[in-house]
């Protein structure tokens, strides 16, 4: 058994005991191969000294339990790295950022608490997957979508919490924005509520998000300042229909129309569900852009937003604009078969179809992660990302290790998320090589004005220097905070680049 | 004899709302068909869109069927090292996702096929 690191062999033994009095001994786990569980499956550095590592893990029921487990970890200064699912995989997956934490495994939480059909919200815990939270909903047979990401498995409060986003219709699929209300435990074992739910026996906890006085949720998104222990999300009501119809062009320059009438039409909400670009490549016989345009609502409503669509999109010189097929919900099980099921927030896992092993990539490495940095949504920029895609992926790397994209995602209104893959195996040297390519895009980016926006632990600070504006006052600012609301820094350390006082590089 | 009956309501009840409230709670035998169905199906069912059954198909070529519940070549012990240890995109899985009981009746009943040569 390793110890975490500063931490004596009698402090350990000390929150083990407490640990295990409070959440049962066989759900404590300290032996070697219970431990390696958690380990990242994608890490970028899997089998070497840098790997992040848990020492232990101790898995609460309840909230109760994880009060008395965080209170002792900070009686005793044990670090602790919460997650909820664990599955998330090219994030970081059940691994700490801080190598020697304890996993605080919520995955036994695993209660949908409500789901309201009148005002179409759900109350969960962590330890509740997306096919969880959807399977809860068709067996009690309630009119309202979850909107899943592409795998189903993670957690709905995990994904939030991440900043991640999904495929249905906006405002739902940006994760942690359609989320109303917190339940948090903080480093001292105290619970606080958010928002309406701070008012004892509230009514609306789940109805309003702001509630009174200055709003701290978002202290809890990529952070460490506590343990979110319950959340309420707000639901789509089952659209009665919706309609993907397809815009197709030939010149590279088109682009820039093109995405000036989709910002248009998306920000005034005419086009709601989650669009995508593919293309941009010269030589084959099809269009250069294909941009798939999804709208969801009551059908007479939806065919007339896509006729507005059409108009707006075919006044664009050599641009086509095709009508899609119009789905009426619920799905029949024939049309399941052959739609993107997270379109109709069916949750599944078949994106590892596409990153596994298939035809296109029949000896795959295994995982893999991503650098993804937000852009301005205009043709402009997508063409500057795409010059910088060529010249520091494909030129600089020889495209010989597999890197792939970029994929241009437009899960947010005004935003490009370019995602870069990078895949990782147990090959050592190369996911060396894959490191030193991804810290290159990363400061490269940067120099253009981009960002990532999610990262997997090993290049979070990296990623987080990036963010640096005044001698990196925002950065100071968040230490101010977690020394303050973690004096003893037990909360996930390093998680996004925050890290507490003792361990903090001067 | 009544108090034990008694008993035996009361527990019953318990589970029930237990049940109701947590729909992942352990029962005491584990189904074997149940974990299947809820961590491995997802990956591994037959048809298009599950990407273990995708890649078995690519790995085999045919020679061995890619789809788990079809194959008489995985005994018990095979199946749980693949789930305690993962292979390729398929990351381990945890006791807090699937204990060793239910591990032992999930490598039962994905094995339930196996013929040793």
């Amino acid at each position: 058994m390793s110890l975490p690191p500063n931490v004596s062999q009698t402090a350990f033994d000390a929150a083990v005991k407490a640990w295990r009095e409070s959440v049962g001994k066989e759900w404590v786990f300290t032996e070697a191969a219970d431990v390696a569980l958690y380990r990242d499956a994608y890490s970028p550095f899997y089998g070497e000294p840098e790997e992040r590592l848990a020492s232990a893990a101790v898995a609460p029921s309840t909230v109760e339990e994880v009060q008395a487990v965080v209170r002792a970890a900070n009686q005793h200064r044990i670090p602790l790295y919460p997650i909820s699912t664990g599955r998330n995989l090219a994030y970081g997956g059940s691994a700490p950022v801080h190598s020697g934490s304890v996993v605080l495994d919520l995955k036994r939480m695993n209660r949908v608490l409500e789901v309201n059909e009148r005002n179409a919200y759900a109350l969960v815990e962590p330890g509740v997957s997306y096919f969880d939270l959807y399977n809860h909903i068709q067996k009690a047979g309630l009119d309202v979508w979850i909107d899943p990401p592409d795998p189903g498995w993670g957690s709905v409060i995990g994904n939030a919490l991440d900043g991640g986003a999904g495929w249905t219709a906006a405002p739902f699929r940006d994760h942690f924005a359609s989320h109303c209300g917190m339940e948090v435990v903080l480093a001292n074992g105290e619970i606080v509520r958010t928002g309406m739910g701070a008012l004892p026996d509230s009514k609306s906890w789940q109805h309003n998000r702001w509630g009174y006085g200055p709003w701290v949720d978002g202290l809890f998104r990529q952070s460490n300042f506590g343990v979110v222990t319950k959340m309420g999300f707000h639901l789509m009501p089952r659209p009665d229909a919706m309609q993907m119809s397809t815009v197709t062009s030939a010149r590279e320059e088109d682009i820039v129309p093109i995405l000036d009438v989709l910002n248009r039409l998306e920000n005034m909400h005419q086009v709601n569900g989650s669009t995508q670009i593919f293309g941009g490549r010269a030589g084959g016989n099809g269009p250069m852009w294909t941009i798939q345009v999804p709208i969801y609502g009551p059908e007479p409503v939806v065919r007339a937003q896509m006729e507005y669509a059409k108009s707006k999109f075919s006044a664009i010189p050599g641009v086509k604009f095709t009508d899609g097929e119009l789905f009426r919900t619920p799905l029949t099980q024939e049309q399941m078969s052959r739609v993107r099921l997270v379109n109709f927030g069916i949750p599944n896992l078949s994106t590892f179809a596409m990153l596994g092993r298939s035809p296109a990539n029949p000896d795959p490495a295994g995982g893999h992660i991503g650098f993804s940095p937000i852009v301005p949504r205009t043709g402009e920029s997508l063409l500057e990302f795409r010059r910088y895609f060529d010249e520091h992926v494909i030129k600089a790397t020889d495209n010989d290790l597999g890197i792939q994209g970029p994929v241009y995602m437009t899960c947010w209104d005004r935003t490009l998320v370019c995602l870069i893959m990078f895949p990782i195996g147990r090959d050592k040297a190369r996911n060396a090589k894959m490191r030193s390519a991804f810290e290159r895009l990363v400061k490269v980016a940067a120099d253009h004005g981009w960002a990532e926006y999610r990262a997997p632990a090993a290049f979070q600070d990296l990623i987080a220097q990036t963010y640096s504006y005044n001698n990196h006052s925002l950065g100071r600012l968040r230490e101010t905070l977690k020394d303050a609301i973690d004096p003893n820094g037990i909360l996930s350390a390093g998680r996004y680049g925050v890290w507490p006082k003792h361990l903090r590089k001067v | 004899m009544a108090r034990l009956l008694i008993a035996g309501v009361l527990v019953l009840g318990l589970a029930s709302i237990a049940q109701a409230a947590e729909p992942a709670a352990k029962a005491a035998a584990p189904s074997g068909q149940a974990v299947y169905e809820h961590w491995c199906a997802p990956c591994h069912a037959p048809g298009p869109g599950h990407p273990g059954t995708q890649s078995l198909q690519l790995k085999y070529g045919g020679k061995t069927p890619p789809v788990l519940l079809e194959r008489t070549d995985l005994a018990p012990q095979a199946v749980s090292v693949f789930v305690r240890q993962g292979v390729l995109l398929m990351a381990p899985f945890r006791k807090t996702e699937i204990t060793d009981a239910e591990l032992a009746a999930l490598s039962a009943f994905v094995a339930k096929n196996f013929k040793s040569k």
